[in-house]
């Protein structure tokens, strides 16, 4: 039995708006699935459906084997949910809140007590359990909401951009931890924005643009599915339009990032030096030359036409 | 609603109740601003015992504990809406959404906590009052029943607060409500005897529910609590109890339907 379940799930909003446009999803149990696109995508939209959130508009979707509108309560008894940005009470503390979730999911309370122990010390949080997490990093937030939506052990874990606004060092804390998860039997559906994450996390990515699945496999196989490499050149001069007519005849061009002119090179490595002579011949000075393997932002870009670029935080904003 | 259930309207209404004790906006208006009312009201208007027609009491301040009482309760459901609204604007309601639990609890939750600060409110008044020189002509019965009819008023009042937290999901309307609850206020019996109004605000007072139940407050200190007097107090917070809640559910249903 798959661990998540969608067939032609839709949502339309008021005014006509379609966020999510036909989503087919089959999560295995165990898996970590990332589910990838830009803001607007209908990430969060398909995960508050799948979490009893929000109604589907159309198709239908199981989890833990429940529907998700006619099965609700199940699916709620079944699942852990982190939503983006951390829905804590900044007023309360981090031991409060993981005890209210207990009795949200009818732990007694001692149960709840001793829940609370456990995870607050499985996410480092002894030290600032009883302080307020009003006064809490971005990191610790993160942590604590993990914390939370584990406290009745659930079969399959949501986690909504988890790690987003997160500075390196607390992003791979999450994912460590998601990892662990993993290992001990928890099926993980996660949403994000960070190419990276779904790389190094998941065992399979769903790519979703529009509303729209535009495709799905394993993060290796989806970068081998796009095949060439391509080179990176960052001119010292604003003549971009110039290097672009000179490279064009060395292999397909890619629309720029951040100034860079992209070609695609079939022959990889060994087509770098024609390229870099060409540029040479036509007096056009580079500043530097990177040869880059296909990433999931090329598979993004192939299939949608556009690149994801998700806003990264500034070095140490959240911890 | 099963055992759990209660557990986790308890547990809700326990977090209401901190949370108004840790952000002192939320404890100002139900505690602060009716006791400073209280205090210049008993200070500046204290001969208008001597008007003609205004009941026979002690002293002013013997009138004039409902009004604060009935003032602190109104406010704490206005309080308690607010919350509610700030919850449902930081995403706090989903995570009571994606539990399972009775949906409806969430908001009977944040009812309980306003309910128990009513209750509070309403001991500290007549701490206050008794400390002051209120005399409670009815003695410990009275009290007991003053502290009801304060709890319930919390209830049924936290009922609209909620309802307009639910409809609009948006903490700034909902504080918007509070000009209002002194419209309200001021056109009841709660800081003037009913038979001194004149015109249009004597007829509106007549009817205001809010009349009766603070005549069902007030009977217990200044004269003695009949019957009738108590049982028209009860019927009114039903009646606002059963909008409030009706409204709530509705605003509810509909929000779940948008999407929380």
């Amino acid at each position: 039995m798959p661990a998540i379940e969608a067939n032609g799930l839709e949502r339309t909003f008021e005014g006509g708006i379609h966020a999510v446009a036909g989503v087919d999803l089959d999560v295995a149990e165990k898996e970590i699935y990332a589910f990838l696109g830009p803001n607007g995508a209908g990430k969060t939209t398909t995960v508050r459906m799948l979490t009893t959130l929000l109604q589907p508009t159309g198709g239908s979707a199981r989890v833990a084997g429940f529907d998700v509108v006619a099965e609700a309560a199940n699916v709620r008894r079944s699942i852990g949910v982190a939503l983006q940005e951390a829905a804590l009470d900044p007023l309360m503390t981090g031991r409060e809140l993981i005890r209210l979730q207990a009795t949200l999911h009818g732990l007694s309370r001692q149960a709840g007590r001793e829940k609370a122990d456990s995870l607050l010390e499985r996410v480092d949080l002894v030290d600032a359990a009883d302080r307020q997490v009003g006064t809490y990093s971005g990191g610790m937030r993160r942590r604590l909401d993990l914390a939370s939506a584990l406290v009745h052990e659930p079969k399959v874990l949501f986690l909504d951009e988890p790690t987003t606004g997160l500075d390196p060092v607390s992003r791979r804390t999450i994912w460590e931890e998601v990892e662990q998860l993993n290992r001990e039997g928890t099926t993980v559906f996660l949403t994000t924005q960070y190419l990276e994450e779904a790389d190094q996390l998941a065992d399979r990515v769903g790519i979703i643009d529009f509303g729209r699945i535009v495709a799905e496999d394993t993060p290796g196989r989806l970068k081998a599915g796009i095949g060439h490499p391509h080179l990176e050149i960052r001119l010292v001069e604003d003549v971009a339009e110039r290097a672009r007519e000179v490279v064009a005849g060395f292999g397909k061009p890619r629309p720029s990032k951040d100034g860079a002119v992209l070609v695609e090179l079939e022959g990889g490595a060994g087509g770098v030096a024609p390229v870099v002579r060409a540029l040479d011949d036509a007096g056009l000075a580079v500043e530097s030359l990177d040869l880059v393997e296909p990433t999931l932002d090329d598979v993004f870009l192939e299939k949608t036409g556009h690149h994801l670029e998700p806003e990264e935080p500034e070095a140490g904003e959240s911890e | 609603m099963t055992r759990t259930d209660l557990r986790v309207v308890a547990a809700l209404g326990a977090r209401s109740v901190k949370q108004t004790f840790r952000r002192p906006q939320l404890l100002a208006p139900i505690v602060v601003f009716p006791s400073i009312l209280l205090a210049i009201q008993t200070a500046g208007a204290g001969q208008a015992v001597n008007l003609p027609e205004f009941p026979p009491v002690n002293s002013f301040l013997d009138f004039m504990l409902a009004g604060a009482m009935i003032q602190a309760t109104l406010l704490a459901g206005n309080s308690g809406g607010i919350a509610l609204a700030v919850d449902i604007e930081m995403g706090f309601t989903d995570r009571l959404l994606a539990a399972p639990i009775s949906r409806f609890g969430m908001v009977l939750g944040r009812l309980a906590g306003t309910g128990v600060l009513s209750l509070l409110a309403g001991i500290w008044f007549i701490v206050v009052g008794l400390i002051f020189g209120a005399q409670i002509n009815d003695g410990v019965p009275g009290v007991i029943v003053m502290l009801l009819l304060v709890t319930l008023s919390g209830l049924a009042f936290g009922g609209i607060g909620a309802a307009v937290a639910l409809r609009t999901g948006r903490a700034s309307v909902v504080q918007g409500l509070f000009p209002l609850v002194f419209v309200i206020l001021f056109l009841s019996s709660a800081f003037f005897p009913q038979d001194l109004l004149t015109g249009p605000a004597a007829t509106i007072a007549q009817y205001n529910p809010l009349s009766f139940i603070v005549e069902g407050i007030r009977d217990p200190v200044i004269s003695s609590l009949t019957w009738e007097v108590f049982g028209k107090a009860i019927a009114s917070l039903a009646l606002v109890g059963a909008i409030g809640i009706g409204l709530s559910a509705l605003a509810l249903r509909r929000r779940l339907r948008a999407g929380g």
